[in-house]
């Protein structure tokens, strides 16, 4: 007597319990094997391009706070450079390196939270996910020394930084480096090389790299695959030929890979802040750009950055008004959604959050 | 009018029933004494179970907080103490939904029959020198059957829900359940070689030396076992589905999902007790014909926090990796532990068939040494099928772009 | 470092020896071709071996009006060099263009969002349909005549 089995269709999300924003995924289950899979995105969409297009360029930089919200200075970075680029203008060099520094420390915030949702996806309690935030309050806190807002800073100006660092930011920053040391080596002596964390992430949902390449993937997720490109070594904007780095890159693309490769980058963004506090000296902190810019009618730059989930780039076309005619946001979250499907067709219903979370999507981002 | 319990009767050794039994006879017929009897014995168990569980989801939720740098619950009582009667209070006021659709006989029979297991199991667990509510002689099978229950439970409660999901955990649940079942049994089957008795008074007893130390292969498997048959993590994938689909427990509000939370609780401080019973000596301690009830809730409730630490440190394992674990980890290692126990008794016991305490230690470092091999050899066996081949690190590559051929 | 950007009149020459009466004009940032030949132009970007993108950075869609402007940003990862790449789709209704789907898969949810918020079909896309708003929605909200 055959048994009739029956495909089972069932919606995950836009809320559920696993965090990753307001994402609805409909799947398809053959008992335990995924067999469909159909993302449905635009439940955080807020018009942002539509609204750049009424506010003049320096008012956009609080729309581009909200983007990806873990991860602000650098969605600042972005817009000022595509700006910067529209206008031919030049940052003087305090700014780049303070602007080098916050993106720096706000990449390693992104990533203590893409690593820290990661493990709680796989069924830690947020143990590991409470060291991580601990780490996070204290880069928090810090840019609210600098700029006096912790997620949504808007620190950074077309030009410049709004605002230059107090004299006691210094030694918080150093106290915050000596402490980091500490707590992030417990992080990874926790998780590193747990055996369930492995188990539970070798070899699960391998991306392989011509397929990476050919969807657009970038950030994290393609350097995983065993792509060592980086938009900071490879176009070099404000500070990042000044400053030496590695670029860590992983083989085989599975979710252990991502989620190795977000530890290794966190240390070498340690790195950069060090090299940063050394070398930056005294000037002035904004370029002389007018509050309200009217950059050259037709102008149009496509300004990219390397931002902690992938390449963040701004196309903005100019009219000669206050405003931009077009801002384009290339976001990569949306975009790295597109290997969705291929990550998680023929592989189990407990893998599937844990991908998700390896991917590390931010709807913010991905709506706009 | 007066009532006696005749020496043949089970329940002539249970001290409390036979005193209540006796002096309500005095004032009431016989068979209505009975019942008052068996109402008073029932009331302390139950409490028992109960406060129990209460003061444990108060200490899971301090310890847990404690580990992740944060405070637990501190705003009901000094430390937050009254927490779980604020839990309680609000679980009771809530609505009691049943689904339209469901078997609502079976739904509403659930916490019940979750819940009775984990009191019907305390009953027979000696707390104090002399001292059970029930002294059964068959106490370690009365325990592993009265277990089982429980698994009849998630499936009740998966049924009868009429929901897919809850199916789709019960059904996990079930599997994990019976799966580990086996392993547990069979590691038990040492301890009771060795104490030469079922009673679990008796296992005490006979513990000179603590049996974690003679039977450490026992105490491994039937703690992992344990902590799988109450859906604990790292083993919870049967209830904190809720990730991605909720549990068995998806229908359930109000108060029957506090009973089912209880029993859950109460599971883990009743398996504390038996685990303390069967390897940690139990009541013994100094002085333990006076405070041997004090030792032995310190080292339930220390059991019951090393429940709690595993659970906030470890993430948890999918399905197919929980029942590999059950068949082709712990099988084998408890059947090894069974086959070496079994030996060890055979040659060294004495002709009235007890073992003398050099003996134990002897098994123990024995044991111990059998412990660590079977351990390796299992684990790395079935490390090896788990692994995929193919390292995932990469040394930090130089500048420049290093494309795999493949593109 | 930095990469080369490639565009101007060596890329138009390539482009239309590659695929004849492609190319409508060039500057030193873009190369405009014809919207019909935007697959074929796809294609040939992607094959060539000089040339090689094989990384789509992102579609773009702008309202100029009198005319859409569709720009396609591309990366070359092993030739280290980008180039741009624009059509100009004359009118305001609801314009086909062919996709690049099949060329670069990455194309997939930007081609939704410009059908979804400026209104361009893309012809040959698997998956036409709106993309950040719902099923249902009347309009295009990029469109400068939307709002």
């Amino acid at each position: 007597m055959t048994i009739r089995t029956e495909p089972m269709t069932v919606n995950i999300g836009p809320q559920h319990p696993s965090t990753h924003g307001v994402f609805r995924l409909r799947v398809t289950f053959d008992g335990e094997e995924i067999l469909q899979v159909e993302p449905i995105v635009g439940y955080l969409h807020r018009g942002t391009e539509k609204l750049a297009e009424e506010r003049n360029y320096t008012q956009i930089v609080t729309l581009t706070d909200r983007l990806d919200y873990v991860s602000s200075m650098i969605n600042n970075q972005a817009y000022c450079l595509a700006v910067e680029k529209l206008l031919g203008a030049e940052v003087p060099p305090r700014a780049k390196y303070l602007r080098t520094l916050t993106a720096e420390l706000q990449r390693i915030a992104s990533h203590l939270v893409g690593i820290g949702f990661i493990l709680q996806d796989l069924g830690t309690l947020g143990t590991p996910l409470m060291y991580c935030f601990r780490s996070r309050e204290r880069i928090l806190d810090l840019f609210e020394m600098l700029c006096g807002a912790r997620i949504t800073v808007s620190y950074m100006r077309p030009g410049g930084v709004f605002f230059d660092a107090p004299t006691d930011f210094w030694p918080a920053l150093d106290q915050f480096l000596k402490d980091f040391d500490t707590e992030f080596k417990e992080i990874e002596q926790l998780v590193l090389e747990n055996e369930i964390v492995m188990v539970r992430t070798r070899g699960v949902s391998l991306l392989p790299l011509d397929l990476a390449i050919n969807c657009s993937v970038s950030g994290p997720v393609l350097r995983a695959s065993g792509l060592a490109w980086d938009w900071r070594k490879m176009e070099p904007y404000d500070a990042y030929d000044k400053v030496e780095f590695d670029v860590p890159t992983a083989i085989n693309g599975d979710n252990y890979d991502r989620f190795w490769l977000r530890i290794q980058e966190i240390h070498q963004s340690v790195r950069i802040v060090e090299q940063c506090i050394r070398q930056i000296e005294p000037g002035p902190v904004r370029a002389d750009v007018p509050l309200v810019l009217r950059p050259e009618p037709g102008a149009e730059a496509y300004g990219r950055v390397e931002a902690s989930k992938g390449e963040l780039a701004f196309y903005l076309v100019s009219d000669g008004g206050i405003s931009p005619y077009r801002c384009k946001i290339r976001s990569p979250s949306l975009i790295n959604l597109t290997v969705t499907e291929h990550l998680l067709v023929g592989y189990k219903l407990a893998d599937m959050i844990v991908t998700l979370g390896s991917l590390d999507i931010n709807m913010g981002e991905v709506d706009r | 009018m007066n009532c006696v319990l005749g020496p043949d009767n089970i329940l002539h050794d249970t001290v409390l029933y036979r005193v209540v039994y006796e002096f309500v006879g005095q004032l009431l017929p016989c068979w209505l004494s009975y019942l008052i009897a068996g109402f008073v014995i029932m009331f302390f168990l139950i409490n028992a179970v109960l406060l129990g569980a209460a003061i444990f989801s108060w200490m899971e939720r301090r310890l847990i907080g404690k580990f992740q740098n944060r405070l637990g619950p501190n705003r009901w009582g000094p430390f937050g103490l009254l927490q779980p009667i604020a839990d309680l209070i609000k679980l009771i006021f809530k609505e009691d939904l049943t689904p339209r659709a469901a078997d609502k006989i079976v739904f509403a029979a659930v916490p019940i029959v979750m819940l009775a297991p984990v009191i019907l199991m305390l009953a027979v667990v000696p707390f104090a020198k002399d001292t059970a509510l029930a002294n059964l002689n068959v106490g370690v099978l009365y325990v592993l059957a009265v277990t089982s229950v429980t698994s009849i439970a998630i499936f009740m409660a998966g049924w009868s829900s009429n929901n897919r999901f809850a199916m789709f955990g019960a059904a996990r649940g079930v599997a994990v359940l019976i799966s580990y079942e086996v392993p547990v049994v069979i590691s038990l089957l040492g301890v009771v070689m060795i104490a030469g008795s079922m009673s679990l008074a008796d296992v005490v007893n006979a513990q000179t030396i603590p049996f974690l130390l003679v039977q450490p292969l026992a105490l491994f498997v039937f703690v992992a076992g344990t902590a799988a048959e109450l859906n604990r993590t790292p083993f919870d994938m049967a209830e904190a589905e809720s990730e991605l689909i909720a549990g068995y427990h998806i229908e359930y509000s109000g108060i029957k999902f506090g009973l089912i939370q209880a029993a859950e609780f109460g599971g883990v401080v009743t398996a504390s007790a038996v685990i303390v019973t069967l390897f940690f000596s139990g009541w013994s301690g100094p002085a333990s014909n006076y405070i041997g009830w004090l030792w032995f809730l310190l080292k339930a409730g220390a059991v019951a926090c090393v429940f709690i630490w595993v659970r906030a440190t470890f993430p948890r394992l999918r399905i197919d990796q929980l029942l590999a674990l059950a068949w082709k980890f712990l099988l084998p290692v408890s059947i090894i532990n069974l086959f070496a126990t079994a030996l060890e008794v055979y040659f060294l016991r004495d002709d009235a068939g007890s073992l003398a305490t050099s003996d134990l230690w002897i098994m123990a470092g024995i044991n111990f040494g059998l412990a660590a091999l079977s351990i390796l050899a299992f684990g790395t066996m079935i490390r090896e099928k788990v692994r995929p081949v193919g390292s995932g690190d990469a040394s930090p590559s130089p500048l420049g772009v290093s494309i795999a051929e493949s593109s | 470092m930095g990469l080369v950007h490639l565009a101007g009149p060596d890329l138009a020459r390539q482009l239309e020896a590659a695929v004849a009466d492609s190319v409508e004009e060039w500057n030193d940032d873009a190369v405009w071709v014809k919207t019909p030949s935007i697959a074929g132009v796809a294609e040939f970007l992607q094959a060539d071996p000089v040339l090689d993108f094989q990384f789509l950075n992102s579609i773009s869609a702008v309202d100029y009006i009198g005319y859409f402007e569709v720009v396609y940003h591309l990366t070359s990862f092993r030739q280290r060099h980008t180039a741009t790449i624009k059509s100009k789709i004359p009118g305001r209704g609801e314009s086909i263009v062919p996709s690049v789907y099949r060329v670069w898969r990455g194309a997939d949810f930007q081609e939704r969002e410009v059908w979804d918020l400026m209104g361009i079909r893309f012809d040959g896309h698997p998956n036409m349909k709106r993309i950040m708003l719902w099923e249902g929605f009347q309009g295009h909200p990029l469109r400068k005549d939307f709002l």
